[in-house]
C-alpha cells in the first residue's frame, strides 16, 4: 500500500462519516470568527433555536473594519462599528471568547490563531474567510468557508465535505539574496495560474520551503488560495514544534509531549502518492511585481509589462488588454518605471514581525520619495506592534516618514478608512491586485515587504535583490 | 433554502475570465450584518458609473450601459454565462447571496472556484460545469431571447434548437438542492457519531478537549 501525503493523514483523522457518494462529515477543531462573515450565522443560529456544539472550539476576532488610527476614539463609520458591535454582542451572547479591539491580542485573524497556539498543528480550521490556508504552514488542514458554513461548524463542530486532489509544489535549491516567501509564492502563481490549484489540496515542500521561518511559510501557505487551493499545507518539522512551545493556547506539561509525538508523524510518507507534482528551481526566481487585477499576472521585477498583442489565446488577450486598461500601464513598459501613489505594508499575507524587520532593513537612513504620497506600516497585532518597538523599527519606519498605525486588515481590502483613491498605483504585501480591492479605481502591485519599502524610498519599483547581492 | 428542481429562463452572457467575489459583490457592502438585499449591488462597479456605497437608491446612479445585465435585451436573466474560474478570491457568501437576490438561479462556466461554487449550493443555485468548447458554443449560439432549459433531476441542460447537453452534480449536492434541504439538520442526524468520535479523539489528542 502506498504511504499517505500529510493531507490523507489529516483528513482521514478527522472523518466522522462517509456518504455513499464519498462527501465526508468532517471534524473541525478549530473555528476562527471575525466581524464580516459571521453576522447572519449567529442569526441563523438564533433563528433555529440552535447553540454552539462546542464553544471553547471558537475564537473571534474583529479584524476587517477596524481602525487603524487612535483606538480610543472608537469607529468613526456608523456601518462598520454595528458589524462590529455585532460581533461582540453575538460572542457575548453564546458565550464565545472574543479578542476586544483594545486587547493586545486583537489583530488580523490568521495572524493572531498561531500567535496565540489557537491554531495548532493537525487541527482542522475553518474560517470565513478564504485565507483561512495560511494555517496550513503549521501542518493544519485549514480552509476558508462561506458564512453558511460558518453557521454549520458552529452548529454541529462538522463539515460536509469532498476530499480534494493531492497536488506537491516542490521548490527546489536555495533562494537567492532579497526573494523572499511572498517571491516564491508569487512566482508560483504566475506559473500555475489563479485556477492552478482548484480542486487540490497544496503541499508546498522542498529545500526553498524547509528553509523558511514559520512567517514566511504563512506567507506561502496564505496565498495559497491565489493559486485555486483551499488549503495549503506544510509538513512538521522543528521549527513548526519550537513556534509553538509555550504559546498561550498550545498544550502544556505531558499533553505537549504527546502532541509533539503526534505532530512529528505531520509529514507525507516518503512514498506518498500525489495527483500531481509541480517543481520549481528556487535559484531562477528573482523579486516579484504584478502588473494586472489577478494575482497570476506577475512577473519579475526587471521584466517589461506584456503586449497583449502577442498573446494568441482571444480570452487572455482579452484580459490583459482590459487589465492594463484598468492599471494604466502600456505594453512593453518597464516594471521598475511604474510610479507609486502609496504603499501598503501589512495584511494576513505579510504583517508579521519578520515582515516589518524585512522592510525595516531596506530603509538605511533613508526616506520615503517626496511623490509618494503615504505609506501605511500596519502591523498583524497589537503584540507584533508591541515585539516591533521594543526592536525600535517603529522608529526607523516614522523617521523614513511612514506611518505606524494600529493592527487590521487595513488597506489590504480597504473595508476600514484605509484606501487607494482611483488611479492610485501602491506597492503592497497583501494578496490581491482585483479591480477595486484596496480602493475605486485603485490600482496595486503585490510585492514583499523588502520590495514594497523599497519602492516607497525610490517612487518606483527597485530590484531589491540587486542591492542584496 | 429554496429547491432547484427545473428553471427554463434568459441567458446573460457575461464574457470574462477569472471573474473574482470582489467584482461579484464590492466589500463595502459587506458590512451589512443581513443576508438579503445585495442584488441592487452584484457587479456594482461595472454596472455602474459612480461609486457605490451600501445603504444607495441604486434606481438614480448612473448606468453603465455597454454592461450586459444594463442591456435591455438581458432584463429578467435568471441564467449567467461565464468563463473559467469564476468566483475566485475570497469566501464571501455575499457573492452568491447577490446572485441570488438579483434573480440569478444557476451559473454556467467551464470551471469555477471551489468555496464559491460550494458556496452556491447553500443557497439554491446551480453552478454548472461545462467543457469551455460547449460555453463557447452556447456564447456563439447566444441572440436576443436565448433561453435555456437547465432540469437538475435529469442533469441536463436543452437548448433552444432542442439539443440536450448533460452535466455532472454530487449526489449528495444534487439531492440537497432537488429538495431544498437544511443542511445543519441533515449533519445533525449523526450527532450519535460526532459525540462518538469525540471520545475517541479525546484518548488521542485530549490537549483539544480541555474546554474548561
Amino acid at each position: 500500500m502506498a504511504g499517505k501525503t500529510l493531507y490523507d493523514k489529516l483528513w482521514d483523522d478527522h472523518v466522522v462519516h462517509t456518504e455513499d457518494d464519498g462527501s465526508c462529515l468532517i471534524y473541525i477543531d478549530r473555528q476562527l470568527l471575525h466581524e464580516v462573515t459571521s453576522p447572519q450565522a449567529f442569526e441563523g443560529l438564533r433563528l433555529s433555536g440552535r447553540k454552539p456544539w462546542r464553544i471553547a472550539r471558537n475564537l473571534a476576532v474583529a479584524d476587517h473594519n477596524i481602525p487603524t488610527t487612535d483606538r480610543a476614539k472608537g469607529i468613526a463609520d456608523p456601518v462598520s462599528r454595528l458589524q462590529v458591535e455585532t460581533l461582540e454582542s453575538n460572542c457575548k451572547e453564546f458565550g464565545i471568547t472574543e479578542f476586544h479591539m483594545s486587547d493586545i491580542r486583537q489583530g488580523i485573524v490568521h495572524v493572531v490563531g498561531p500567535e496565540q497556539g489557537a491554531t495548532l498543528p493537525g487541527m482542522t480550521v475553518v474560517c470565513g474567510d478564504s485565507h483561512t490556508s495560511t494555517h496550513g504552514a503549521s501542518a493544519a488542514l485549514a480552509f476558508g468557508i462561506g458564512t453558511s458554513e460558518v453557521e454549520h461548524a458552529l452548529a454541529t463542530q462538522c463539515l460536509v465535505q469532498k476530499k480534494a486532489k493531492n497536488m506537491l509544489i516542490k521548490v527546489n535549491g536555495k533562494a537567492g539574496p532579497g526573494v523572499t516567501a511572498k517571491d516564491i509564492v508569487l512566482a508560483i502563481i504566475g506559473q500555475i495560474g489563479t485556477a492552478g490549484g482548484t480542486g487540490y489540496t497544496i503541499e508546498f515542500g522542498g529545500e526553498a520551503i524547509r528553509e523558511l521561518s514559520m512567517e514566511g511559510r504563512m506567507t506561502v501557505c496564505n496565498m495559497a488560495i491565489e493559486a485555486g487551493a483551499r488549503a495549503g499545507l506544510i509538513a512538521c518539522d522543528e521549527k513548526t514544534i519550537e513556534f509553538y512551545r509555550d504559546r498561550p493556547y498550545a498544550p502544556k506539561g505531558d499533553d505537549w509531549n504527546m502532541a509533539v509525538r503526534y505532530w512529528e508523524k505531520l509529514h507525507s510518507d516518503p512514498d506518498a502518492k500525489f495527483d500531481k507534482v509541480i517543481e520549481f528551481d528556487a535559484a531562477a526566481i528573482k523579486p516579484q511585481v504584478s502588473w494586472g487585477t489577478s494575482p497570476e499576472m506577475v512577473l519579475p521585477v526587471d521584466a517589461s509589462v506584456p503586449d497583449p498583442a502577442r498573446e494568441t489565446d482571444p480570452v487572455k488577450r482579452q484580459s490583459i488588454e482590459r487589465a492594463l486598461q484598468y492599471m494604466g500601464l502600456k505594453a512593453g513598459q518597464k516594471i521598475t518605471d511604474i510610479k507609486l501613489d502609496k504603499v501598503f505594508i501589512g495584511s494576513c499575507t505579510n504583517s508579521r514581525i519578520e515582515d516589518l524587520r524585512a522592510a525595516a532593513a531596506v530603509i538605511k537612513g533613508r526616506k520615503k520619495a517626496d511623490s509618494v504620497k503615504q505609506v501605511l506600516i500596519v502591523p498583524g497585532s497589537g503584540l507584533i506592534k508591541q515585539q516591533a518597538e521594543a526592536e525600535g523599527l517603529d522608529k526607523i519606519f516614522t523617521a523614513a516618514n511612514f506611518e505606524w498605525r494600529e493592527p487590521g486588515c487595513s488597506m489590504c481590502l480597504a473595508m476600514n478608512a484605509d484606501r487607494l483613491e482611483a488611479g492610485e498605483h501602491c506597492a503592497s504585501t497583501s494578496n490581491r491586485n482585483f479591480e477595486g480591492r484596496q480602493g475605486y479605481g485603485g490600482r496595486t502591485h503585490l510585492v514583499s515587504p523588502a520590495m514594497a519599502a523599497a519602492a516607497a524610498i525610490a517612487g518606483h519599483f527597485v530590484n531589491v535583490a540587486e542591492d542584496a547581492s | 433554502m429554496r429547491a432547484f428542481t427545473t428553471l427554463t429562463a434568459l441567458v446573460a452572457p457575461l464574457d470574462r475570465a477569472n471573474v473574482d467575489t470582489d467584482a461579484i459583490i464590492p466589500k463595502q457592502f459587506l458590512k451589512s450584518i443581513r443576508r438579503a438585499g445585495f442584488g441592487p449591488y452584484l457587479f456594482d462597479e461595472w454596472r455602474y458609473l459612480d461609486r457605490g456605497e451600501p445603504d444607495m437608491d441604486c434606481a438614480n446612479r448612473p448606468l453603465n450601459k455597454d454592461f450586459v445585465l444594463n442591456q435591455p435585451q438581458y432584463h429578467g436573466a435568471q441564467i449567467l454565462l461565464t468563463r473559467e474560474n469564476f468566483g475566485c478570491g475570497s469566501s464571501r457568501e455575499h457573492a452568491p447571496w447577490a446572485l441570488e437576490d438579483y434573480g440569478f438561479r444557476a451559473v454556467i462556466a467551464p470551471s469555477f472556484a471551489d468555496i464559491f461554487f460550494n458556496n452556491c449550493f447553500k443557497n439554491g443555485i446551480l453552478p454548472i460545469v461545462l467543457p469551455a468548447e460547449t460555453v463557447d458554443r452556447l456564447f456563439r449560439e447566444m441572440a436576443d431571447g436565448y433561453q435555456l432549459t437547465i432540469d437538475l433531476q435529469s442533469q441536463t441542460i436543452t437548448t433552444p434548437a432542442g439539443q440536450q447537453i448533460g452535466f455532472d452534480v454530487d449526489e449528495n449536492r444534487r439531492y440537497r438542492l432537488l429538495n431544498g434541504l437544511d443542511d445543519i439538520a441533515l449533519s445533525l442526524q449523526h450527532a450519535d457519531k460526532i459525540k462518538a468520535y469525540e471520545t475517541e479523539r479525546a484518548k488521542r489528542a485530549p490537549w483539544l478537549f480541555q474546554d474548561a
